[in-house]
C-alpha cells in the first residue's frame, strides 16, 4: 500500500491531479462558511457584471446572481451528485456482477445477456429513455446516470468474481455449511472490493461529466436549483455577449474531470507492474551504443565479435548480459554458441545486427565487424542494409516471429525488395524458388497461406527461406529448432546443414544443446553467465572438455542427438547479472571451486583455436589440441 | 465472407429484440396514466380513448409489447403529437443530418486518433509524444458542449471564421461548401473526446506490438523502420484498435446530442431533446430505438472489417 501511494505521487501527474482534487474539494467545502451572498439572490440591477468586479470577485449571471456564490453551490452539488451516482452504479453493478459470477451457470448466462443488451446502447440513449419516462429532475438524471453505468460494473466485477468463485477458500465455505449470503458478504465482496473502488475511481469523472450534461440539456436540475452542467446551459443565451458566465461553470467542469482523470491514470499506471520494469519502452530501431574504450582494430575475418559488452540498463540496475565476448567466423563455417537460458547467447546473436531491445538493452563495448567494418558503430541506414542482406537472422518460435496478418509469400517478397528493386511478379517468383529450395511441397500454393495455417515445421522452413532471400554470407539462427517436436528438428537441422555446405554459407547457431552441436557445429563457443568459457573444434571440446562447467553439459546429454535435452540437470542456477563474483561466475556451482577461483578475473586462455577459462581444467587445452 | 456476415447479422436479431424490450420496459416506467402522458396537452377524452386503442393499452403488458413491436415492424412508429406527423418521417428526416455530424467525427477521430497514437508510440518519451499525451490529456477531460462553445467565441464570434450555428445558411446557402463550413466546428468539437481515446488506445496498442518477436524479425530482414511501423507494427495494432473504434462511435452518437444543442443542429439528438422537453414520448421511444438499432447494425459492421483484417478469425 505505501509502495504504491510512493508510486502513484512519483507520478507528477498524478500529483497535479491530486492537488486540483483536493483544492475543489476545499473550495466547496470552504465556501460554506465564507460570507458569500445567496446563490440564488437575484439583483436585477447588477445583471451580467464582470469578473473582478467590486463584491462579485467572478462577477453576477443574467439575473444579477453572485457567480462565486453560485459556482460553489453548482460545483457542491455537481460533485454530489456525480459521486452519488458512482456509488449508485457501483452497488447495484456489482451486486449483479458478483451474483452472475457467483452462481454461474443459468443465471450468470441469463444476467450477462440482458447487460449485453445494455451495453447494446449509446449510452446517452439509455439516459434519455429513462429521462424521458420518469420526467425532467436531477434526480432523475442521477438515475439515469447511474443505471447506464450499472453494466460496466456488472461486467467488471462478475469476471473477477468467476476468478474468485473458483478458489479454494471460497470451496471450503461451502464444505463448511456456510450460505450463500455469507460467502458472497463475507469470502467474495471483502476480495472483490478494491476493484470495485479502482472501477469508481476511474468513473467518478465521467458521471459527474455526464449529470452536468444532462442538466446542461435542461433535464437536470431544475431552476432555481443549479449544478454546474444547468449553469453552463443558462448561461448559453448570453454566450456571445457575456461569455463569463459560461467560461466559469465550464473550466470547473474541466478542472473536475481532468484532476479525476490524471488521478485515475496515476492509480492504473502505479498498479500495472509493467510499467514498474519498463517492459512497455518500445525498442528502437536499433540497439542503443554508448562506447567508452576504444574500438578495437579492424580485422579480415567474415565476421568477428571484439571484446563485446551488452548491457541492460533496467531501473538502478545494470545486467551484464555479454561481458566481453570475442568470437569470429569463417566463410562456410559452423560455429555453435551453448549455454543455458541467460548465459547471454542470445543477446550476443541480436548484438551483431543491433536487434537487442532497447531500452533497456545498450552496447557498451567493443566492436562487431562484418568483413571489417564496424556494425556497432554504423548510421541506421547502413545497418539497415546489412540486415537480412549480408547477415540473416533465423529465430527460435516462427508463430511469433512471422507476421500474423500477412502470407507467407508476402513476407518473403518483402525481405527480398527490402533490398532489391524488383517488381512484385519477380518477387513472387523468387518466393517460390525459396520455398522450393527449404523443401516445402507445393510452394506455389503455399505462398499464400497464413503463417498460422501451417504446421511448426513449415513455419520454421519459411523463417530459413526468409533468411536465405538474399544469399547472405553469415546466418545467425537462435535456437530455430528448440520449438519443434525431435522428427521436424532432425529435419531442419539436415537442410541447414546441406544450405550451409551448397551456398558456402557462414552458420552461427545458438542452442543449448551439445547433441546440436555435435551435428552440425564445426566450432564450439560455451558461454556462461556473458562470457566464453570455452572454445575449441566440437570434436576436440566434446571428447575432452577442459572447462568444469562444459564437462557437466555434455554428461548431461543422455545419448547425442537424439531428443530435447534440458540443461537445468546442473545444481545450482547461474548468478544474477548485475551482481557477477570478481573471479569464476561457476565456482559456487563448480566441484572443484578452491579460494583462488574466486580471488581475481580469470582470463580465457589457450592455445591455437582452444582456450578455456578456468584456474583447474579438467584438461590442458594444450594437450587437449 | 457473406456467410460469416449473415451469421452476425442473424446474431444481431436477439440484440435488437433485447433492445426493444428494454426501452419497453422503461417506458412502462412513467407514471399515471400513459396515454394522458403520452398525449399531454392533446389529452382530449377522444384522443385518449383513441389513443388507447391504437396502441392497446388496455390490453396485457405482453401484448402491449407485441402490438408495438409488429406495429414498428410494418414501419409505423406511431405519431407525433407535437410535430404532427409520423414518427418515422420524422427521425429519417433528422437522422441524415446528425449521420453527416456523426460521420464526420467518426472519421476524424479515427484518423487523427490513430495517426497521434502511432506518431506518440513511434517517439516515445520525445517531445512529439509528450505534445500529443499532453493534448489527448486536455481533449479528453475537456466537455463537448463547452468545448463547442468556447470554439463558437474564437472561431465565429472572434474571428469570424465560421457561421456560430446551424446546418446551412438561411440565406442562399444549401450547398456542399456551405455546409462543410458549417459542419467544421461542430465535427470537431464532437471528435476531441473520442479523438483522445483513440489516440491513447493506439499509442499502447503500437507499444504492445512493437515489442512482438515478428517486430524484430521485421527489422531483421532489413526492412526500413518507417515501413515497420507503418506496415508491421500499424496492421498489426489494428486488431487491438478496431474495437475501441466501435465503441467510440456510440461515444460519438451520444456526444452528438449535446453537440447538436450547442451548434443548433437539426439532428435527431436535438429532436430527442426536444421531445423529453415537449413530453412527445412516442417520439423519443422511437427515436431510441431507431438509433440503437443503427449502432447495433454499425457494431456488425465493425465485427466484419475486423474479420477482414485479421485472418486468424474463423468466418
Ligand atoms: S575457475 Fe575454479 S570455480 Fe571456476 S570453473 Fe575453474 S575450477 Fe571451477
Amino acid at each position: 500500500m505505501i509502495a504504491f501511494l510512493r508510486r502513484l505521487f512519483r507520478n507528477r501527474l498524478a500529483g497535479l491531479g491530486a492537488v486540483t482534487f483536493a483544492a475543489i474539494v476545499l473550495f466547496v467545502v470552504v465556501t460554506p462558511l465564507l460570507p458569500l451572498p445567496d446563490p440564488n439572490a437575484t439583483a436585477t440591477a447588477d445583471r451580467f457584471m464582470r469578473p473582478f468586479s467590486e463584491g462579485h470577485p467572478l462577477g453576477t449571471d443574467h439575473l444579477g446572481r453572485d457567480l462565486l456564490a453560485r459556482l460553489a453551490a453548482g460545483t457542491r452539488l455537481s460533485l454530489a451528485v456525480g459521486v452519488a451516482a458512482a456509488l449508485i452504479a457501483a452497488t447495484i453493478g456489482s451486486a449483479i456482477g458478483i451474483v452472475a459470477g457467483y452462481f454461474g451457470g443459468r443465471i450468470d448466462n441469463v444476467i450477462m445477456r440482458g447487460v449485453d443488451m445494455l451495453m447494446a446502447f449509446p449510452y446517452i440513449l439509455l439516459a434519455l429513455a429513462i429521462v424521458a419516462a420518469l420526467g425532467p429532475g436531477l434526480m432523475n438524471a442521477l438515475i439515469a446516470v447511474a443505471a447506464v453505468n450499472v453494466p460496466f460494473f456488472a461486467r467488471n466485477i462478475r469476471g473477477i468474481t468467476v476468478g474468485l468463485a473458483g478458489r479454494e477458500f471460497v470451496d471450503a465455505a461451502r464444505l463448511s455449511g456456510m450460505g450463500h449470503t455469507r460467502i458472497i458478504l463475507s469470502e467474495l465482496l471483502p476480495n472483490v472490493l478494491p476493484v470495485i473502488v479502482i472501477a469508481m475511481s476511474t468513473t467518478v469523472g465521467w458521471m459527474i461529466l455526464e449529470t452536468a450534461g444532462l442538466s446542461f440539456l435542461g433535464l437536470g436540475s431544475q431552476p432555481p436549483q443549479a449544478d454546474l452542467g444547468s449553469m453552463l446551459g443558462e448561461a448559453r443565451s448570453a454566450l456571445i455577449t457575456h461569455p463569463h458566465t459560461s467560461v466559469v461553470p465550464g473550466l470547473m467542469i474541466f478542472f473536475i474531470v481532468m484532476s479525476i482523470n490524471l488521478l485515475g491514470d496515476g492509480v492504473r499506471d502505479a498498479l500495472d507492474p509493467r510499467l514498474r520494469s519498463g517492459a512497455l519502452s518500445r525498442p528502437r530501431a536499433m540497439t542503443e551504443v554508448k562506447r567508452e574504450d576504444p574500438v578495437p582494430a579492424p580485422t579480415d575475418d567474415l565476421l568477428a565479435l571484439q571484446d563485446l559488452h551488452t548491457q541492460f540498463h533496467v531501473g538502478d540496475r545494470v545486467l551484464r548480459a555479454v561481458d566481453g565476448v570475442s568470437l569470429t567466423v569463417a566463410p562456410g563455417e559452423c560455429l555453435g554458441i551453448i549455454g543455458e537460458s541467460g548465459s547471454g547467447k542470445s543477446v550476443t546473436a541480436l548484438s551483431v545486427m543491433g536487434l537487442v531491445a532497447s531500452p533497456p538493452g545498450l552496447i557498451t563495448g567493443g566492436a562487431v565487424r562484418f568483413r571489417g567494418e564496424d556494425l556497432v558503430g554504423a548510421p541506421y541506414e547502413r545497418l539497415r542494409q546489412a540486415r537480412g542482406d549480408r547477415v540473416a537472422y533465423i529465430f527460435q518460435d516462427p508463430l511469433s516471429t512471422l507476421h500474423p496478418l500477412y502470407r507467407v509469400g508476402d513476407q518473403l517478397a518483402e525481405a527480398i525488395r527490402a533490398h532489391h528493386k524488383v517488381a512484385a511478379k519477380e518477387a513472387r517468383a523468387r518466393a517460390v524458388a525459396l520455398l522450393r529450395d527449404v523443401r516445402i511441397p507445393n510452394a506455389e500454393s503455399r505462398l499464400d497461406d497464413y503463417p498460422h495455417e501451417m504446421s511448426g515445421g513449415m513455419r520454421q522452413r519459411v523463417g530459413i527461406a526468409m533468411a536465405l532471400a538474399n544469399e547472405p554470407d553469415v546466418i545467425i539462427a537462435d535456437e530455430p529448432t528448440t520449438a519443434l517436436d525431435v522428427t521436424v528438428q532432425a529435419q531442419i537441422l539436415s537442410l541447414l546443414d546441406d544450405l550451409r555446405r551448397d551456398r558456402g554459407l557462414a552458420i552461427v547457431f545458438i542452442t543449448h544443446d551439445f547433441g546440436v552441436v555435435a551435428q552440425l557445429c564445426d566450432r564450439v563457443a560455451v558461454m556462461y553467465a556473458g562470457r566464453i568459457v570455452e572454445e575449441g573444434p566440437t570434436g576436440a571440446v566434446l571428447n575432452a572438455p577442459a572447462h568444469p562447467y562444459t564437462r557437466r553439459l555434455i554428461a548431461c546429454v543422455p545419448e547425442l542427438g537424439q531428443g530435447r535435452r534440458e540443461l537445468a540437470a546442473i545444481p545450482g542456477l547461474p548468478p544474477t547479472l548485475d551482481d557477477l563474483p570478481a573471479g569464476c561466475a561457476f565456482a559456487p556451482r563448480c566441484e572443484k571451486a578452491r579460494p583462488a577461483c574466486s580471488a581475481a578475473p580469470i582470463p580465457l586462455e589457450g592455445s591455437g583455436r582452444r582456450a578455456v577459462r578456468c584456474l583447474y581444467p579438467e584438461t590442458r587445452p594444450e594437450e587437449a589440441a | 465472407m457473406g456467410g460469416y456476415i449473415l451469421k452476425r447479422l442473424l446474431s444481431a436479431v436477439p440484440v435488437l429484440l433485447g433492445i426493444t424490450v428494454i426501452v419497453f420496459l422503461i417506458m412502462s416506467l412513467i407514471p399515471g396514466d400513459p396515454a394522458t402522458a403520452i398525449l399531454g396537452a392533446y389529452a382530449t377524452p377522444e384522443n385518449v380513448e383513441k389513443l388507447n386503442r391504437d396502441l392497446g393499452l388496455d390490453e396485457p403488458m405482453i401484448e402491449r409489447y407485441f402490438i408495438w413491436l409488429y406495429n414498428m415492424l410494418q414501419g409505423d412508429f406511431g405519431r407525433s403529437y407535437s410535430l404532427n406527423r409520423p414518427v418515422l418521417d420524422e427521425i429519417l428526416e433528422r437522422f441524415s443530418a446528425t449521420l453527416i455530424l456523426a460521420g464526420t467525427s467518426f472519421i476524424l477521430c479515427s484518423i487523427l486518433g490513430i495517426l497521434a497514437g502511432v506518431v506518440s508510440a513511434a517517439r516515445q518519451y520525445g517531445m512529439a509524444d509528450k505534445l500529443i499525451t499532453f493534448v489527448v490529456l486536455i481533449g479528453i477531460s475537456v466537455p463537448s458542449f463547452f468545448l463547442g462553445m468556447m470554439m463558437i467565441l474564437l472561431f465565429a464570434v472572434n474571428l469570424r471564421w465560421l457561421p456560430v450555428s446551424g446546418m446551412y445558411a438561411i440565406y442562399g446557402g444549401g450547398d456542399l461548401p456551405d455546409l462543410i463550413r458549417h459542419l467544421t466546428m461542430p465535427a470537431l468539437a464532437l471528435s476531441a473526446v473520442a479523438t483522445g481515446v483513440i489516440a491513447r488506445m493506439a499509442r499502447s496498442a503500437m507499444l504492445e506490438v512493437l515489442r512482438q518477436d515478428f517486430v524484430r524479425t521485421a527489422r531483421a530482414k532489413g526492412v526500413h523502420e518507417r515501413r515497420v511501423i507503418t506496415r508491421h507494427a500499424l496492421r498489426a495494432a489494428m486488431v487491438a484498435i478496431i474495437p475501441v473504434l466501435g465503441i467510440q462511435a456510440g461515444f460519438v452518437l451520444s456526444g452528438a446530442v449535446y453537440i447538436e444543442i450547442v451548434f443548433q443542429w437539426p439532428g435527431v439528438g436535438r429532436m430527442l431533446v426536444d421531445a423529453i422537453l415537449t413530453r412527445d414520448l412516442l417520439l423519443v421511444q422511437g427515436g431510441v430505438v431507431f438509433v440503437a438499432a443503427c449502432y447495433v447494425l454499425f457494431n456488425i459492421a465493425v465485427d466484419v472489417a475486423q474479420s477482414l483484417l485479421d485472418p486468424r478469425i474463423k468466418t
